[in-house]
């Protein structure tokens, strides 16, 4: 059956009303996280994933992918009126957004975010519907060694490539690599840096890690933070329509950054803020009015914005067809898989054909939703900004913890004293998070490596099995060496344009952040 | 080298911290990992392997960060205020210990009056209350609507009660 054929049949299932449901819940649910500043899609995908525990597999995944989705589309309204970026991805969409907004421009702003983000996701998920079959079809001649070099790439370009420290990225990476290794290990049965805790026999569970570290972490930096800004939002003035003029400026930089973004999810090289930068700098350079820029630059929003919908698209590839996460949401939606006892691969498209090709095809209903739901309810979207930061945050860790203890209520005595112990958990990695942040740690490595952690190690002693021990197994195949030579260009271009004055991508970076 | 070793910048006192702890942390996965009894199958590659090689990464990771250190060359960092840290710490090990006494809605009340104390909120006669009451609602639609498990204490059994009332007297 061609590819067409069962993504006409995924459509069909996820038209049924109750997949319809679960896709509005998804992008409604998304839409309001991308928007309020401090928590994004990651944050949230964790905190429903043992809410879902008792729901239907499909419906619980095309509700994840529709809040990932629906995060990025939200992200884009908090750039645009506050000038503080609902995600990390939209940071960029703030340079110009918001400079269009205080020129009473926010309408056309917010328009331009929306359908280019439409036309990105359109675009992007039927690129991930093509392409996805030939990945699977290339992927399953993939032996042990194959896999193990696929997930150093993934260490690497996750946490060494962007950024602006390559030593303080992997330094995240062996952090959560060295969480990965807590509990009982799945091939012998040794239990390992447990120290007697029942609780750790399981290991740590991946939502538990990044709740913590999203939700906890953020809202201690937040609150300590001496520079407590007052930010105005800006309201949407005029028209939120284009102009045709709008129009004209924007169509090449919507395709722009798709065909920029959708290649950069996809290939683990970087999450979405690093999809949208890029497009950023692409426009500046090919706008045919660059003393716009920084003035508020339609192109600005709407390449970049378009960028980062391609991406999230993008990063499904590797989830779905080689079960390779490469962003935090990605690693978290893995979980959500697990958590089914579904696992991600190519064999997915095999044993569980009907679910992942309903899943790609919701991808497109929950786009056009979006494009209803924020076109025309901006107004309402925009009343969530007024939320006062001390309600926000309690109102954000209340759910934090529902989400850890519903996972695991167990009871934990000492003496007279009764606590939860996943709260415990719950709260040294919530001060994790906040001292990661505070000395300019990047967080996505840290639950990447928890997760993808075991994953690499099974697949590293499956190889050295077969070897015997003779770890030259592991450059044998043609395939694992040139994943193995990406990566190495991946860790040593960056320390490379650094040396030579920085290197302007990497300056930028640095430059635009504050 | 490049240009950053023109700017003489004064070692970094907390970031030394980190290398000394990511040293720990690998002394401690080397010990415990030493410590694992194998059965000789796998003594050449088993559930020693990977930890080793993680180990010895976060020990050259400490050498590098210390290095770094000493060189400045960390990112400048704000002066937080740990007044709010204290609160919303306090919240959370409130709320831990409070959970299985006292049930989810209190003791979560307790945590969303606290945090909003660390966000300048002191007024505890009006956000306790709202606390309780939202977690409340939380605990309602979660634990009665999705049957996820939450710890229930009086006021959640009371709810129960009132509840099992009206469906029985109806």
């Amino acid at each position: 059956m061609g590819t067409f054929d069962l993504l006409l049949q995924g459509l069909v299932a996820a038209l049924e009303p109750m997949m319809l449901v679960y896709a509005l819940i998804g992008v409604t649910l998304g839409t309001a996280v991308g928007v309020l500043p401090g928590i994004g899609p990651a944050l949230t995908v964790a905190l429903l994933l043992p809410v879902t525990y008792r729901l239907d597999p499909a419906g619980s995944l095309i509700m994840f992918a529709g809040i990932y989705y629906g995060g990025m589309y939200g992200g884009s309204t908090t750039s645009i009126l506050l000038n503080t970026p609902g995600e990390s991805a939209s940071i960029v969409t703030a340079l110009e957004g918001n400079k269009m907004a205080r020129k009473g421009r926010g309408g056309p702003a917010l328009a331009t975010a929306a359908i280019g983000s439409f036309i990105a996701g359109l675009i992007a998920t039927l690129l991930l519907a093509f392409i996805a079959p030939w990945v699977v079809r290339f992927a399953l001649s993939f032996g042990p060694a194959d896999y193990f070099a696929l997930m150093v790439l993934a260490f690497v370009t996750v946490s060494a490539a962007f950024g602006d420290s390559a030593l303080r990225g992997i330094t995240a990476l062996f952090i959560g690599l060295g969480l990965g290794l807590i509990g009982i290990d799945l091939q012998t049965g040794q239990t390992r840096l447990a120290f007697g805790i029942p609780d750790l026999l399981d290991g740590i569970e991946v939502t538990t890690l990044a709740v913590a570290l999203f939700a906890i972490g953020e809202t201690l930096k937040v609150a300590c933070s001496p520079t407590q800004i007052h930010e105005e939002v800006e309201a949407v003035k005029g028209s939120v329509w284009m102009t045709l003029q709008d129009w004209k400026r924007s169509w090449a930089s919507w395709l722009r950054g798709t065909f920029i973004g959708f290649p950069i999810g996809a290939m683990p090289a970087g999450g979405a803020d690093v999809a949208s930068f890029l497009s950023y700098s692409a426009e500046r350079n090919f706008s045919k009015h660059p003393e716009e820029f920084g003035e508020g630059a339609i192109e600005g929003v709407a390449g970049p914005e378009a960028a980062n919908n391609a991406s999230a698209a993008g990063t499904l590839v590797p989830l779905l067809t080689l079960g390779l996460p490469t962003t935090a949401t990605a690693a978290i939606m893995l979980a959500g898989f697990q958590q089914f006892g579904l696992q991600p691969g190519p064999l997915l498209f095999t044993n569980n054909a009907s679910l992942v090709w309903a899943l790609i095809a919701s991808l497109l209903v929950a786009n056009l939703m979006l494009l209803v739901l924020n076109l025309p309810l901006i107004g309402l979207w925009v009343r969530l900004l007024t939320i006062p930061k001390p309600w926000l945050y309690a109102g954000i860790l209340s759910f934090a913890t529902l989400g850890t203890i519903g996972a695991n209520a167990a009871v934990m005595r000492i003496g007279w004293l009764t606590f939860s112990f996943e709260l415990l958990l719950l709260l040294a990695f919530g001060i994790l998070g906040y001292l990661l942040r505070r000395f300019g740690y990047p967080i996505a490595p840290v639950v990447v490596g928890l997760i993808l952690g075991p994953m690499a190690e099974q697949q590293l002693r499956r190889a050295l099995a077969i070897s015997q021990g003779d770890p030259a197994v592991l450059f044998h195949s043609p395939v694992a060496m040139v994943l193995y030579a990406v990566a190495a260009i991946a860790l040593l271009l960056p320390v490379f344009l650094r040396l030579r004055g920085r290197g302007q991508l990497l300056g930028q970076l640095a430059t635009d952040e504050d | 080298m490049t240009d950053r070793a023109n700017v003489t910048r004064r070692p970094d006192g907390a970031a030394l911290v980190i290398a000394a702890v990511l040293a720990v942390i690998a002394a401690v996965i080397f010990w415990q990992t030493a410590q694992m009894r194998v059965v000789a199958v796998y003594a050449r590659v088993g559930p020693t392997t990977f930890p080793y090689i993680v180990a010895t990464g976060l020990a050259v990771l400490s050498v590098l960060t210390a290095v770094s250190a000493l060189r400045g060359s960390f990112p400048e960092r704000e002066k937080d205020n740990y007044g709010p840290m204290f609160w919303i710490v306090g919240g959370l090990l409130a709320q831990m210990f409070l959970m299985f006494p006292l049930g989810f809605s209190i003791a979560t009340g307790v945590l969303f009056a606290m945090t909003a104390a660390g966000f300048g909120k002191r007024k505890f006669w009006f956000s306790l209350p709202i606390g309780i009451v939202f977690a409340f609602l939380i605990w309602l639609v979660f634990a009665r609507g999705l049957q996820l498990s939450l710890p229930s204490g009086p006021l959640e059994a009371a709810a129960v009660s009132v509840l099992n009332g009206m469906s029985g007297g109806a």
